[in-house]
């Protein structure tokens, strides 16, 4: 039963990474590439890691992912990507997408009724990674912040120019 | 149980082989930036896949450890990647890679 998700969900996760890389506009790319993001969190979680799965969710599928959404939008801003937001709310633009995180769902949905004790015997839980991470990886732990951080500050250093506005004494 | 012991752990590797080798194509043949850092996108998820199947199959944490590096690694080189973005369609005017070939714009 679970090989036949997992392999759905490794389809999906295929196609659409396949399709994000393959289309020619940027937003219809980042949407695939939102739904591959979420059949490999399907993958985690059929492979006994529900934290990475969440995290998958929640940070990469959601967080990084907006990101490039903001960007995309941020550097579209003519007059004929107005036109074109009619047009978006089309059929044709969403199917596939919709149709290929509806499978992701149903999915889920099937695995969560029939083998939450499969799933939660012998996965690998948050505990016994938290345990791993403050403990041996404790070292990784402090160079993944300082990465951050000078992620953080590069990011501000680039970006400066949009935040502060024109004519602002203090740019 | 987990589902390692019933998916071999080949095909699992193999699709994270597959993944790895669509972000590599879509590096190597995009030029729009944009396209290029979703391609390194691709490619980081397949590495976090490997590691979670790994940590799966062997029933340790180490994957999922790795997987947050991956994570982190990801979300720092995607600001500073899209704040050069910005900066290039300011300074350049264009998002394609050839025309920011040369050093000096």
């Amino acid at each position: 039963m679970m090989l036949v998700l997992f392999y759905i969900a490794a389809a999906v996760a295929v196609t659409s990474a396949l399709l994000a890389l393959t289309l020619s506009n940027a937003t219809h790319a980042l949407i695939f590439l939102i739904v591959s993001l979420l059949g490999m969190a399907v993958i985690f979680f059929l492979l006994g890691a529900p934290f990475a799965a969440a995290l998958e969710v929640v940070i990469y599928a959601g967080a990084i992912m907006v990101l490039f959404v903001f960007v995309v939008m941020m550097l579209n801003l003519d007059p004929e990507a107005q036109a074109q937001e009619q047009s978006l709310l089309s059929f044709k633009y969403w199917w596939g997408p919709g149709l290929l995180s509806g499978i992701l769902l149903a999915e889920l949905l099937v695995a969560l009724n029939t083998t939450h004790h499969a799933v939660g015997g012998d996965a690998v839980l948050p505990k016994t990674v938290a345990l791993s991470l403050f403990g041996p990886y404790m070292l990784g732990v402090e160079l993944a912040s300082m990465l951050l951080l000078s992620g953080l500050v590069g990011a501000y250093h680039l970006g400066r120019d949009f935040l502060v506005r024109k004519g602002d004494p203090s740019s | 149980m987990t589902t390692v012991q019933f998916v071999p752990l080949e095909h699992v590797l193999a699709i994270a082989g597959l993944l790895f080798a669509i972000g590599l194509f879509g590096l190597m043949l995009r030029r729009n930036i944009i396209f290029m850092l979703m391609a390194l996108e691709v490619m980081l998820n397949s590495a976090a896949l490997a590691f979670i199947a790994a940590g799966a199959y062997w029933g340790h944490p180490d994957g999922q450890v790795m997987f947050l590096f991956i994570l982190a690694i990801a979300a720092a080189e995607v600001s500073v990647g899209l704040g050069l973005v910005l900066q290039m369609r300011r300074q350049i005017g264009s998002l394609n890679m050839n025309v920011a070939s040369r050093l000096r714009g």
